[in-house]
């Protein structure tokens, strides 16, 4: 569609000369990663199977070329639950049709002495209070109620992970069919982002849609798409204030569409029902902010938030995107009535009002070119800048570190 | 916290006018006739001035053609398109109303997933009257429509909202896609209601489609330029598009929101792939340069109204997209134009035009 530009013209000629150029290493450093940047570059030496340039390019963690059409093997997905409530027989039951492809990692909540009741028929793996103790030993991570979840992020050997909380079923869309959570945050991972830009239609890569009038073309091949926050119906992800102002409410809204989150917006990423590229984004899906007096109701914790400020300040930097709408899954009722008990003490509103300008400000060092350096400067940065404002802070920078040496040791193999 | 709407929409019939660029009939008004009766239009015709252009009875109407745009602007007559539904800016300029409503001649009423006709009007006010919220996305969509809200980690002092200047509705059957999309998937339908208003992210550009769009002109009317398009203009179709980002860039700058969402309509017609190729071409060239300007422009302090964001704008216009090609030098005379006649026909009532706090009802 467009006319060649003189970069590109001057790139074809020198491409039918490459054979002729035998040592590169008389450019600067920076140079040749820009010219690695260039996808037909790129591809041509990666063609030559050289393990040289194939070690060079992972290296200097230059994206490797979007391999769109490629789905997602079943093979490559853990589904990780957390099991805060002993009886999950109801749970595992209903999601049965779209879980039992799948190997499944359950995460105890340590602080629950129950013995947990799951069904059979799953290839399922438990992990308990003395398989976290027994792995990580004396760890700085608080990894009771909510967060045991991501004990379970740290020993998968999966490429990507899905995970939703144990009080959701699967919801119906519009028409009264059951839908396939799994399946949807499988087609969301796998199709490409568009942050750079809104598509008013939504996702263009969805059947029946496309780019509008006036996206431009250089966007619409989109970037790879790392996490995927999916929704809830009946009973939505609120804060307890506004459970116990509008305790009657219930989210009947089934809205079909997936959209990616724009550059630079930032958004509260809800862990009810996520699912993410764990071989890229393990290493900044931490739980890092623990509230003072962090329950086991959803609404006492902001760790899920923190984790997905912190994802998206990332992914922003690295050229990620990150997608946010359907699948829904139908959240049971909570005891509303207990919000009110959480009210009392809830440090979140003024948690998240010191958040809030700290990201907006936020930029990462353009030499922060992988996953962990990213984390490595943001707890940096989190320490001197939020650290003198409330000590949950301070925390959550150590948390962050620590997370990321776990990762290394603990994480970072896959199969 | 989101206080839930019980009360019904208010009409807002003396505050609110229809623009209507047409070029042949207006026939399709009979089908909006319960909508939009009790409303004042502005119908702009394009194109040749000795046509008459049939109105259906009973509404209220006033009409300009290409004689009367000359006569009223005089050399300010420049900056208003011929041959293209641009004119329809001029629609802004003469009314006298705080919102304008603007839509498409083939576009009809839609129906809702349960067979109800859209009220596409009552929700665009819907819309306006109630805030936008550019500073955090929530993932519930619109906190403020009944049976949602902010979600869990959403910053409060973020929750009352900025006022909302633009509201971009969306259209079901023929969508709206470029030249190029349309001839490779000519049977493609928009069929997916998408039940969802939002907030369109600070920062973020989008691509604003004229055909079912309202504003308020009082909070962004200046902005809503829609170009130098059509005869003796090297593109056209991106009208809409230029008005968008302009407006985008002047809404973030100055703390207003834009929204895009419901309500739906339909769109009965497909217009020529081959001819809007034309017409596009090198919009789709040009928009690769337009889209890195937009995204890099920085308003000073001083732009505290919408005229001195737009002026500002087409100042960098000139210095930055003139050696694309020669026609911005032109769009951005046209730009100090549109705002001259703009404020001629608008005489500032002794307060300066910026976000003051919610719409009154």
């Amino acid at each position: 569609m467009r006319p060649p530009s003189l970069l590109s013209l001057t790139l074809d000629s020198a491409l039918l000369r490459i054979a002729h150029i035998a040592d590169l290493s008389h450019l600067p450093d920076h140079l040749v990663i820009d010219l690695f940047r260039v996808e037909k570059v790129l591809k041509l030496f990666l063609a030559t199977g050289c393990e040289e340039i194939i070690l060079a390019v992972q290296l200097l963690n230059i994206k490797q070329p979007l391999k769109m059409s490629s789905g997602i093997q079943d093979s490559e997905v853990d589904i990780v639950i957390a099991a805060l409530q002993p009886n999950l027989n109801t749970f595992f039951e209903a999601w049965r049709p779209f879980f039992s492809r799948f190997h499944i990692i359950v995460v105890k909540d340590p602080d629950m002495a129950e013995d947990l009741k799951i069904p059979t028929g799953f290839d399922l793996k438990v992990y308990t209070k003395a398989d976290i103790d027994g792995v990580l030993g004396a760890s700085s991570i608080n990894f009771s109620g909510h967060s045991c979840r991501y004990f379970g992020y740290l020993v998968s050997r999966k490429k990507y992970v899905i995970s939703i909380d144990d009080n959701c079923l699967p919801a119906k869309d519009a028409a009264g069919s059951t839908v396939d959570a799994v399946a949807q945050h499988m087609t969301n991972l796998k199709t490409p982002a568009t942050p750079f830009f809104f598509n008013t239609l939504y996702d263009p890569y969805r059947k029946g849609a496309d780019f509008v009038r006036g996206y431009p073309f250089s966007l619409r091949e989109g970037v790879e798409c790392m996490l995927s926050c999916g929704l809830w119906l009946h009973n939505a992800d609120y804060d307890p204030m506004t459970h116990v102002v509008k305790r009657n409410q219930r989210n009947t809204t089934y809205v079909d569409a997936v959209m990616t989150v724009p550059l630079g917006a930032m958004m509260p990423v809800s862990g009810i029902n996520v699912a993410f590229n764990r071989e890229v984004l393990g290493p900044v899906m931490f739980p890092g902010l623990r509230l003072r007096n962090e329950g086991k109701h959803r609404w006492d914790t902001l760790e899920d938030i923190w984790n997905g400020l912190c994802a998206k300040v990332v992914c922003d930097s690295l050229g990620y995107g990150m997608k946010t709408g359907l699948p829904y899954v139908m959240r049971s009722d909570a005891e509303a009535g207990k919000a009110l008990e959480s009210l009392k003490e809830w440090e979140g509103v003024k948690v998240m009002d010191d958040v809030l300008p700290f990201f907006q400000s936020l930029k990462l060092s353009r030499t922060a070119v992988t996953v962990e350096d990213c984390v490595k400067e943001l707890a940096s940065i989190v320490r001197e800048k939020l650290g003198p404002k409330n000590a949950v802070f301070t925390k959550a920078a150590d948390a962050m570190v620590e997370w990321n040496n776990l990762w290394k040791s603990h994480g970072a193999h896959h199969a | 916290m989101a206080s839930a709407s019980r009360a019904a929409t208010p009409l807002l019939k003396d505050e609110l006018d229809i623009v209507i660029p047409t070029i042949r009939n207006l026939d399709f008004l009979e089908m909006w006739r319960p909508f939009f009766q009790p409303y004042h239009l502005i119908i702009v015709q394009d194109g040749d001035p000795n046509k008459t252009i049939r109105v259906p009875e009973g509404f209220d109407y006033e009409l300009y053609n290409r004689n009367d745009i000359n006569r009223i602007l005089g050399p300010k007559a420049s900056c208003i398109s011929f041959k293209d539904s641009a004119c329809r800016c001029f629609g802004y300029m003469v009314s006298k109303k705080k919102y304008i409503y603007t839509i498409d001649d083939d576009c009809f009423v839609a129906k809702d997933p349960s067979g109800k006709d859209i009220n596409a009007l009552e929700q665009h006010i819907k819309n306006l009257l109630s805030p936008s919220t550019p500073f955090f996305f929530n993932t519930l969509y619109d906190p403020y429509r009944d049976g949602a809200d902010f979600v869990r980690g959403y910053p409060f002092s973020l929750r009352e909202g900025v006022p909302t200047a633009v509201s971009h509705g969306l259209w079901l059957n023929i969508p709206d896609y470029d030249a190029p999309t349309q001839l490779v998937k000519p049977l493609e339908r928009n069929t997916r209601y998408v039940d969802a208003i939002l907030t369109i992210p600070k920062g973020t550009l989008f691509p604003m489609c004229g055909m079912n769009l309202a504003f308020d002109r009082e909070l962004i009317g200046p902005a809503m330029y829609f170009g130098l398009m059509g005869d003796g203009q090297p593109i056209g179709r991106y009208d809409d598009m230029w008005a968008g980002w302009c407006t985008k860039v002047i809404t973030d700058h100055l703390g207003l929101g834009v929204k895009t969402g419901l309500p739906y309509i339909w769109h009965s017609k497909a217009s020529n792939p081959f001819v809007n190729l034309k017409k596009e071409y090198n919009g789709i060239f040009w928009q690769e340069e337009l889209i890195p300007f937009f995204q890099s422009v920085s308003m000073p302090k001083e732009a505290t109204t919408v005229q001195k964001c737009y002026l500002e704008l087409a100042k960098q216009v000139r210095a930055k997209l003139g050696k694309v090609d020669g026609y911005f030098n032109k769009l951005a005379d046209s730009m100090v134009t549109w705002i001259e006649a703009w404020d001629e026909l608008n005489p500032p009532k002794g307060g300066v035009a910026t976000a003051n706090g919610p719409p009154k009802k």
